[in-house]
């Protein structure tokens, strides 16, 4: 896409966050919709582009009173919303809307009006990994990690490190949902939930949503808040099932979809102020430096063990607290995206200084798709 | 017969399937080959991932495989209560393909389970229809 051309204007999570037993799945689209409208002063009635995963496009526009011209429902898992934002950029381009909404909202924890997850018998994950008793993401997403320590030498306590490091980050954060600092020895004495996985090293699960209005740049100025712009996407998928992933040790998604993202962007490595790399389990953030090129094969673990990612670090990494400890409501990749807006707006609780560049990857399924949006406060 | 009570998720083959599981149900680990390119893959399907030609045929595997990676699980999915924890593994097979499965005649411990450990299958009759694909460390017999 070409840079700069579009503009984040409205961003808002769900007023509440962690656990909102009161609050049905779509109600809760709705409540980070209508916070994320009021911070740009729009109603839906403005709105004639909508995106969304975890709900129908139609079920949302209906539920909101939109009455969209263009619509995504791509729903690949956590990174959807990256991959809204990419496709929205390229919807408002071509002129089929032209302010677009995107929403998600999960009762991820209290689980009020939310379908079931489970593969058909027929399917080819019924068939082919269901019969061995995988039980969710902790027992699917953590299949790579053992095959990762033997080929680069990452230790359990090195990987601890990345919970350690999150948490400090979200011990400056109101809302995160655990604030309280842990230690290297405090992860792994946690829970053994899938060896060589501790409970520290899983994402949260909790309820929530967050939303995003997106228009073009020219007409970015004329909104009360600080445009956030587009400055380069990618995106990619690679296999439904764990255990056809091509190499364990790294995704093919998250090459393809950085790889083409900064090359959209045009920017270095060494141009990005601030990170976000989708933590659903400790190992993501090692995948993600590594397949992004922030670090070569093999040496993300120290990278983070050294305290590069965290507060005064180089690389500020999952400034929020990730998924391990500010929120988790099933696909975070919502939360990641507003993490990006608020440190280039310089509003988030644990602000980057001189924030210019931020660079926000989703996973999406057990490394099954990715995408990545780098995003700037740079006017173009 | 305790064949009724088998509570974990069953597989239903699919037409492309269907050669792969009644294999398993005679005891032969069946893959596919490409007969334009002579990629080998899994699972099956009607035409070859690499190359897109869609005369393929199925053979017999080796059924030796190696232990490519694993987690072992300690939050038992419905019907596996009386295992945990259990080592859920991806395994290389001989001729290239993985996939996932269980090991069985030996610990499901880290100690037990090495990475790269010679690996051969096993077949582990749950209905009448199918059998499961099962690998176990070549010195277990």
């Amino acid at each position: 896409m070409k840079r700069k051309s579009v503009a984040i204007v409205g961003a808002a999570e769900t007023t509440e966050l962690g656990v909102i037993p009161h609050m049905s799945q779509i109600q809760l689209h709705a409540d980070a919709a209508l916070n994320a409208l009021a911070d740009c002063g729009l109603t839906p009635k403005d709105i004639d582009g909508l995106a969304c995963a975890g709900a129908s496009p139609v079920e949302v526009a209906w539920y909101l009173g939109i009455t969209p011209t263009w619509v995504d429902g791509t729903a690949v898992g956590g990174c959807s919303f990256m991959m809204h934002v990419r496709h929205a950029a390229a919807a408002i381009n071509e002129g089929l809307c032209s302010t677009v909404l995107i929403t998600h909202g999960e009762s991820g924890r209290s689980g009020i009006g939310r379908a079931r997850f489970g593969f058909a018998p027929q399917s080819l994950q019924g068939q082919f990994e269901a019969p061995y008793g995988p039980f969710g993401p902790p027992t699917l997403f953590t299949l790579p990690v053992l095959r990762y320590m033997k080929e680069y030498g990452l230790t359990e306590e090195q990987l601890a490190m990345v919970a350690v490091v999150q948490r400090e980050w979200a011990s400056m954060n109101p809302r995160a949902m655990f604030r309280d600092p842990i230690t290297v020895e405090d992860v792994l004495n946690s829970r053994m939930i899938a060896y060589p996985i501790r409970l520290l090293e899983c994402c949260l699960v909790t309820d929530g949503g967050g939303a995003l209005v997106l228009v073009s740049a020219e007409r970015a100025k004329d909104f009360p808040t600080k445009p956030v712009y587009i400055l380069g996407t990618g995106e990619s998928v690679e296999s439904p099932m764990i255990s056809q992933m091509e190499d364990f040790t790294t995704s093919k998604a998250f090459r393809v979809s950085g790889k083409k993202a900064f090359e959209e962007a045009g920017i270095t490595h060494d141009d990005v102020d601030h990170l976000m790399i989708y933590d659903a389990f400790a190992h993501l953030p090692i995948f993600g430096l590594e397949d992004l090129g922030f670090v070569g094969r093999g040496e993300a673990g120290a990278f983070i063990a050294e305290g590069n990612t965290r507060p005064g670090g180089k690389l500020p990494l999952n400034t929020n607290g990730g998924g391990l400890s500010y929120t988790h409501t099933g696909m975070y990749g919502m939360f990641a995206l507003q993490e990006s807006v608020r440190q280039l707006r310089g509003t988030a609780p644990a602000q980057v200084p001189n924030c210019r560049i931020s660079v926000c990857h989703g996973v999406g399924g057990m490394f099954a798709a990715s995408a990545t949006i780098i995003l700037t406060n740079e006017e173009p | 017969m305790e064949l009724t009570e088998y509570r974990k998720p069953i597989p239903k083959p699919t037409p492309e399937t269907r050669d792969f599981w009644e294999g398993c149900k005679r005891g032969e680990l069946r893959l596919q080959r490409c007969t334009v390119c002579g990629h080998v893959f899994f699972p099956p399907r009607g035409h070859c991932p690499k190359c897109a030609a869609r005369s393929v045929e199925s053979f017999t595997a080796s059924g030796r495989a190696k232990l490519y990676s694993y987690i072992i699980n300690h939050r038992p999915a419905p019907g596996f209560e009386q295992e945990a924890p259990y080592a859920i593994a991806v395994v290389q097979l001989e001729e290239g393909p993985r996939m996932m499965t269980n090991i069985v005649g030996c610990p499901q411990t880290p100690e037990a389970l090495q990475l790269d450990m010679p690996l051969e299958v096993t077949f582990e009759p749950i209905t009448d229809e199918i059998s499961l694909p099962k690998f176990r460390p070549v010195d277990a017999r």
